[in-house]
């Protein structure tokens, strides 16, 4: 007999889970029957709600708020005690206290995205006219339709012009599609390890992790809420897999080599012998946890549905014809998953333009994740790029 | 193309903001305030960073990741790119300038990148290291060997510079493509400017290095 260890059950119940899907311990605001959002597959959603954080103070001249988009997985919870996990904020990192957001001077916000499941409306979230959970019913999304409910929610705040809108990954399109829908809305866009399409190759990655999630048992086809449960073998094998893509293998050699995990000699059996199985486990373990499995279905159809150059006659540069938004953009080395191909191809479209544009690539072996972990170089370059918008903007900072 | 690896220049003024360089002070001083400037070869940024307190709205393209990374860390709006290949990306009209600072006797095709320039920039400032300069000569001459200056210290075998020219040659490359020439200034072995009008031969012997602000030509 093969000893097999499966993946563990999450220690979090569904209920735990289903009280930040709708209601969320972060702000939330509501929009009614005479608010609908308008979705790219043509339906309007409403009612609706949006999850989000602020830190930091809003100026007199509404001039210093900063919109934070998140990743993928990622939620509101940008820089505080995260409340499901209790681990800290995914980017205190870039936001805190001396770092290049630092709500000393800026109006931080970042709000969960459409189809979320940390309190903004989607999959997970109860159908008002159903009076049950969304599950497939709920209508498909796209960044697009992110950014529309987030100028919604900015409409909201009172704020006309964002002083930055700053984005990694899944949060960067988000920040590309800012400037090429509200342009003048936008007044410096940092936009990090992100692309303005998504390849095949990361549509190919993304289905492998839906076609992961579809084929367990649990997931009912979507509709598991009903039943109590929650295809959680699914979805961490989803994560698992998407979790490579975010680390590179100079990184993974380097973290973990061949080495055995508590143990000498390898058990002749498919438990986790190697250190790098036992790590790739907890991480679709702990995943589940805090992520509906349908919305991460919902929130990968959006990315790869995202085709900035799509939208605009098949070219890119036409998306940002004339802008006067101030770009920085990022990249880093050992990224495969968002490689410097595309940011430079973003980069020529914006040169195109005419457009104020920096644009660095970072030097580092930690892959698609380095955008989140502590790489100085690019602090460096986020801190230098925001405080010369700063200056542009009339902002006054302690730092200069 | 950093500025620093291809031509470790003397000559440094004290500037209103600081420490510049000769022959960036005398560019800075041929662009008109107020305008848009696209530096090819920016390096670290000292220039753009001079034009900038003059009111300039300035953009740089850099070769080196090193020098990209140390500009947008100043702020600078520089993204990491190839004088020989991505030009071509830029819009006619798109700058008033278009600078391009001992950078031409690096690239491979000087001649489309000088039509590049002119293209994308309504003018165009270029300077080079005259290889027509006496001490090049001598060490020809007399030495046999290929010239080795203190601001060109390479071997011909790991030089960056793989087309040079001397100002003649540049006046004429200028003469066949259309490219008028506004103005010109030789500087000598510290960068600083020749004052003196002298006929072009004395520039191309004297002259240590060239700058030119150059301007379409009205032919075609």
């Amino acid at each position: 007999m093969v000893g097999v260890k499966s993946i563990p059950s999450p220690a979090i119940s569904a209920d735990e889970r289903s009280h930040e899907v709708d209601h969320p311990s972060s702000e939330v605001t509501h929009f009614g029957n005479e608010q609908p959002l308008r979705l790219d597959c043509g339906v309007d959603l409403s009612p609706f709600q949006i999850a989000y954080k602020t830190y930091g103070v809003l100026n007199a001249a509404r001039s210093n708020a900063v919109l934070i988009c998140h990743a993928l997985t990622g939620d509101q919870h940008v820089a505080n005690v995260h409340p499901v996990t209790a681990k800290p904020g995914w980017w205190e990192t870039l936001v805190g206290p001396g770092r290049p957001l630092d709500p000393q001077h800026y109006f931080i916000i970042c709000s969960n995205v459409i189809g979320g499941c940390m309190g903004s409306t989607g999959p997970a979230s109860i159908n008002p006219a159903t009076g049950k959970v969304w599950g497939l019913d709920f209508p498909v999304i796209t960044i697009p339709d992110m950014v529309r409910a987030q100028a919604m929610l900015i409409d909201r705040l009172g704020i006309d012009t964002l002083f930055a809108v700053v984005g990694g990954s899944m949060g960067g399109m988000q920040v590309l599609q800012w400037t090429a829908a509200y342009p003048s809305r936008v007044f410096s866009a940092l936009a990090i390890a992100c692309s303005t399409r998504h390849s095949a190759q990361n549509i190919a990655f993304h289905e492998l992790g839906r076609q992961a999630v579809m084929a367990d048992p649990d997931w009912h086809s979507g509709g598991y809420a009903d039943h109590g449960l929650h295809p959680h073998r699914g979805l961490a094998v989803a994560r698992m897999a998407a979790h490579i893509t975010y680390l590179s293998d100079a990184a993974l050699h380097r973290k973990f080599g061949r080495r055995m995990q508590d143990r000498e000699l390898p058990t002749f059996s498919f438990d986790a012998d190697f250190q790098v199985e036992s790590y790739l486990r907890y991480q679709g373990s702990s995943f589940v946890e805090r992520f509906d499995a349908n919305s991460y279905l919902y929130l990968t159809r959006a990315m790869d549905y995202f085709d900035i150059a799509g939208d605009h006659g098949g070219v890119l540069a036409k998306a940002f014809a004339g802008i006067e938004t101030r770009f920085c953009v990022v990249s880093f080395t050992s990224d495969w998953l968002f490689p410097t191909s595309e940011s430079r191809a973003l980069v020529h479209a914006l040169n195109a333009s005419s457009a104020r544009v920096s644009f660095a690539e970072i030097e580092t072996d930690r892959g698609h994740d380095a955008f989140l972990l502590d790489v100085p170089e690019f602090f460096d370059i986020s801190r230098a790029f925001l405080q010369s918008a700063g200056k542009a903007r009339g902002l006054t900072s302690k730092d200069d | 193309m950093s500025v620093q690896e291809v031509l470790p220049l003397g000559g440094v003024v004290t500037g209103q903001s600081g420490q510049f360089r000769a022959d960036h002070v005398l560019v800075a001083e041929m662009v008109k305030p107020g305008s848009k400037v696209l530096d090819v070869g920016c390096g670290e940024g000292d220039l753009l960073q001079l034009l900038e307190t003059r009111g300039i709205d300035g953009r740089g393209i850099e070769l080196s990741r090193e020098g990209v990374n140390r500009c947008v860390a100043k702020g600078l709006a520089v993204v990491q790119g190839d004088a020989d290949t991505d030009l071509v990306n830029y819009p006619d009209d798109a700058f008033d300038y278009v600078i391009l600072s001992q950078t031409l006797q690096a690239t491979r095709q000087p001649k489309v990148v000088l039509e590049n320039l002119l293209r994308i920039g309504r003018r165009a400032i270029v300077s080079f290291p005259n290889f027509g300069f006496w001490k090049m000569r001598l060490q020809l001459l007399v030495g046999g060997h290929m010239p080795r200056t203190e601001n060109l210290p390479a071997s011909w075998y790991d030089t960056a510079n793989i087309h040079f020219c001397t100002i003649k040659d540049f006046v004429e490359l200028c003469d066949a493509i259309d490219v008028k020439m506004e103005r010109a200034e030789a500087l000598d072995l510290y960068g600083r400017p020749l004052r003196l009008r002298m006929p072009w031969w004395v520039w191309n012997l004297f002259g240590e290095q060239g700058v030119f602000l150059l301007t379409r030509g009205g032919r075609k």
